[in-house]
């Protein structure tokens, strides 16, 4: 018999990992049991939450755990960031969305900005243990906010680092190492971007014309997580696709990026009242 | 002896109404019912049974009614519905019992809804529902710890749910929403289905022992195959038509176009009507159209104006006799103020720079021969083009069952429109595992979810008692 340590979706570690952005580690057993890399999880906190999807970092299946990290950035991740080692999550779902296709692919480069380091880590991961050579390119506005860089060291070949300001490794972006990787000569089998809409955007666009299969994990503003509501959709290949059922991952060269960015801002007057509300009142 | 008109049940004032998602229909009183209740003629044919599609003993209860007796009315409806306060509220009678009376001859059917309503309404306030239910709890034979599954918590999982812990099994309900209920829950809106009713059954599940797990996707979180092993010895699968369909015409993917689903479950489920309390935004235009015309198109469409819209359309390509939605809510939305543009249909969205919807491009129809279903089919009028400003755009114009069980259990098979395919007693192809509902109907009703859920019931008793399985 196993005892029970924990209460389902409670928290059990926390960690800063950089100023908003959080770590945690959460007991819910039965996703841990069946998450991949790739997928993720959604997440609703206190009776008047919203539902807002986060992507699966880590998991552990024995101890029954799930490693999420993620960025302050409004309300709702502001509502969970103030839960502490102890607390439960009102409630979580998953896991959601295709798993990653994980195969030897032969040398693959795994590119992670911001929080999306956290999401690429898995993949990078499983790749790696699949046999593939995998070299990381990882990147943050500045040193303070680069994430998870030994986590991506120990899972990678090699490991390259950008930064907006200069701070830490090269200055500029994650798509201009890539660029520069490409255009050495290197052969690349797959390219995988996860990131903020519009590095993955920029990633595509810098792999097009070396064509490099490359894989982007959308973002889409989610709803329900599985397939009911149409909140994900976006345009890949002409088409109307679901990103909670479809995807996440897509081919980069099929989706109509500007469109993900447009339907991103919907509700940004919205949000910005809400967080500015949310602020005052728990001050 | 002339047949008096149809007593009509009382509503909300319409300046109460959109201002507010208090119910709109108020039901009857006692004398109202009663009186209404004498219109039966008690016709022997009784047409109207059969087309109930679970076959309540509609003249009898009625007589209970008419002689005051409602406590008997009560048990005869729940023979046959476990849920009376919710089906009288939202069944198509028009197109079941009622649109079969005889005394539609004289355009003035008995209001058999409307007396169910009654009669389900007045065993809940007066206590009766929960002393009847609470005897069926305590009368709960033990079935030797046999577990079943039930996977959604809509009307068919509710109906199977109930059914299989009355017969003793140990039910589990997997549900993916962090809330059950289905489409009760998150579809259909207060102003017609007052959640405490959902709220009443679902915990009326609970106290019959049956063990509630939301926040459950089968497919993922386990497969149906996890369920087997585990030690179920059967599954059920009620999961509906939850998929939305869209049109695939140009622009469908811009800024403020909703599907209803997400629309009506951002304001049922997640509460956006108080946003910012609620922390689940909506965004509600001036100038809306609903495209579609059936029951989900009215319920959008109800639901913007009490959002603040200022102007709501309802945009249908054919007329309005062939809309699909109940006949009272197309009269509510009038009253409302939706505003009906018929013969019409969308074929591209219009933005402006930063993929806002501005407008729809649409084109006029005409109708032309009776198609299979008995309507007359809409073809376009060439060169009648004609763009229709909008600010938001809601699409109601159908569902297909979610994919994602198919998707992950190749051993159950769906025909080509993605639903369930099951022998006449709802087993699927997969052995132990048994489907209702929406899942295998298609987009259907509460009542015929849950006629068949019934059905479903029985033969997951037969096959486990008769040890078939
Ligand atoms: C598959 C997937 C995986 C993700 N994984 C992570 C992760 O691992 N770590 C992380 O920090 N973030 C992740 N995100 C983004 C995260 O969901 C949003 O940052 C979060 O929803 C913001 O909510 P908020 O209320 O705090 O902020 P808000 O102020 O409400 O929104 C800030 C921005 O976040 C986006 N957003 C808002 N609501 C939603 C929503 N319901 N669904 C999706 N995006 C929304 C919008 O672009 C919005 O402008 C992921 C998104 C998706 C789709
Ligand atoms: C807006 C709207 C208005 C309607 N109005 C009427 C009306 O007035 N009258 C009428 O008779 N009918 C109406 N209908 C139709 C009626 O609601 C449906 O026919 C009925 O709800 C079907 O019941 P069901 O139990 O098959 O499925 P549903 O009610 O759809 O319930 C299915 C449940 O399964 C869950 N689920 C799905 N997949 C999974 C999974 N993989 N794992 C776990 N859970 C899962 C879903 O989240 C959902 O809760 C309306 C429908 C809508 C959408
Ligand atoms: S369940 Fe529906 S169809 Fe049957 S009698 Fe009641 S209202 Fe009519
Ligand atoms: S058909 Fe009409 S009149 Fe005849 S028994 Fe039924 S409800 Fe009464
Ligand atoms: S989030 Fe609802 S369909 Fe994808
Ligand atoms: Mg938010």
């Amino acid at each position: 018999m196993v005892r029970q340590l924990f209460r389902l979706n409670e928290i059990v570690e926390k960690k800063e990992l950089a100023p908003r952005i959080k770590e945690i580690k959460v007991y819910n057993p039965r996703i841990a049991a069946k998450a991949r890399a790739g997928q993720f999880v959604i997440v609703k906190v206190g009776e008047e939450g919203e539902r807002i999807p986060l992507t699966i970092a880590d998991w552990d299946r024995e101890k029954g755990l799930i490693t999420i990290v993620f960025q302050e950035v409004g309300v709702s991740t502001y509502k969970l960031g103030r839960l502490g080692v102890g607390d439960v999550i009102t409630d979580v779902v998953g896991p959601l969305g295709n798993p990653s296709e994980i195969e030897k692919f032969g040398t693959v480069v795994c590119v992670g900005g911001g929080v999306g380091i956290a999401a690429i880590y898995p993949m990078a991961k499983e790749l790696k243990k699949a046999g593939n050579r995998v070299i990381s390119i990882i990147g943050a506005r500045n040193k303070d906010l680069l994430i998870y860089e030994e986590e991506m060291r120990r899972v990678s070949d090699e490991l390259r680092i950008t930064t907006d300001d200069g701070s830490k490794g090269r200055k500029g972006f994650v798509s201009d190492e890539l660029r520069d990787l490409l255009n050495s000569g290197l052969k690349v089998d797959r390219v995988i971007a996860v990131g903020p809409a519009i590095m993955m955007k920029t990633c595509a666009d810098v792999t097009r014309p070396f064509n490099v299969k490359t894989i982007v994990s959308l973002n889409s503003l989610m709803l329900c997580g599985m397939g009911m509501c149409g909140a994900c959709r976006v345009e890949v290949g002409g088409k109307t696709r679901f990103v909670c059922v479809d995807g996440p991952d897509f081919d980069a060269h099929q989706v109509n990026f500007d469109v993900l960015i447009k339907r991103l801002n919907a509700y940004k007057a919205e949000e910005q009242l809400a967080l500015k509300r949310f602020l005052e009142v728990k001050a | 002896m002339p047949v008096k008109d149809r007593v009509e049940m009382r509503k909300l004032p319409v300046e109460k109404r959109i201002r507010s998602f208090e119910e709109v229909a108020l039901g009857y009183t006692e004398e109202e019912a009663i009186q209404e209740a004498k219109r039966c003629l008690q016709c022997p044919p009784r047409p109207c049974v059969q087309g109930c599609p679970v076959g309540i003993e509609i003249p009898r209860f009625i007589k209970k009614i008419a002689e005051g007796d409602f406590l008997s009315a009560y048990k005869i409806i729940k023979e046959r519905n476990a849920i009376p306060a919710i089906t009288g509220r939202v069944c198509p009678q028009e197109h079941q019992c009622e649109g079969v009376c005889v005394l539609n001859k004289l355009k003035k059917p008995t209001a058999i809804g409307a007396l169910e309503r009654f009669v389900a309404d007045w065993a809940l306030k007066e206590g009766v529902a929960k002393e009847l239910a609470e005897k069926e709890i305590a009368n709960r034979p033990s079935n030797g710890n046999i577990k079943v599954a039930v996977v959604g918590s809509g009307p068919a999982g509710i109906t199977v749910a109930a059914d299989l812990a009355k017969l003793g099994y140990e039910v589990t309900m997997f549900e993916a929403l962090h809330k059950p209920g289905g489409v009760l829950m998150y579809g259909i809106p207060e102003f017609r289905l007052p959640k405490r009713i959902v709220e009443y059954e679902i915990d009326y599940l609970r106290r019959l022992g049956v063990d509630i797990e939301t926040n459950v996707l089968i497919g993922r979180t386990y497969t149906i195959k996890d369920l087997l092993e585990d030690g179920y010895k059967a599954v059920f699968l009620g999961t509906g038509a939850g998929t939305p369909k869209f049109p695939g015409i140009p622009g469908e993917t811009l800024v403020n176009i909703y599907s209803a689903n997400e629309f009506l479950t951002r304001v049922n489920l997640m509460k956006a009507y108080l946003f910012p309390q609620y922390d689940t935004p909506i965004k509600i235009g001036k100038r809306v159209a609903v495209i579609g015309g059936g029951n989900v198109a009215m319920d959008a469409a109800r639901t913007a104006v009490r959002l603040g819209a200022e102007e709501v359309y309802i945009l249908y390509r054919r007329t309005e006799e062939e809309m699909p939605a109940r006949r009272e809510e197309v009269i509510n939305a009038k009253e409302e103020g939706v505003k009906f543009q018929l013969l019409t249909q969308p074929i591209r969205f219009i933005g402006n720079k930063d993929d806002i919807l501005t407008g729809i491009e649409c084109i006029r129809m005409q109708l032309g021969e009776p198609d299979a279903t008995g309507r007359r089919k809409p073809i376009p009028v060439p060169g009648s083009e004609f763009i229709f400003e909008a600010d938001t755009a809601i699409i109601a114009i159908g569902a297909h069952p979610n994919p994602l069980i198919a998707r992950t259990t190749p051993e159950i098979k769906v025909d080509e429109e993605g639903r369930v395919i099951t022998d006449s007693e709802l087993r699927t192809s997969m052995k132990r595992v048994y489907a209702a509902g929406d899942i295998v109907l298609g987009e259907a009703t509460v009542i015929e979810a849950m006629g068949t859920g019934r059905r479903a019931s029985q033969t997951i008793h037969r096959d486990i008692s008769e040890g078939r399985i």
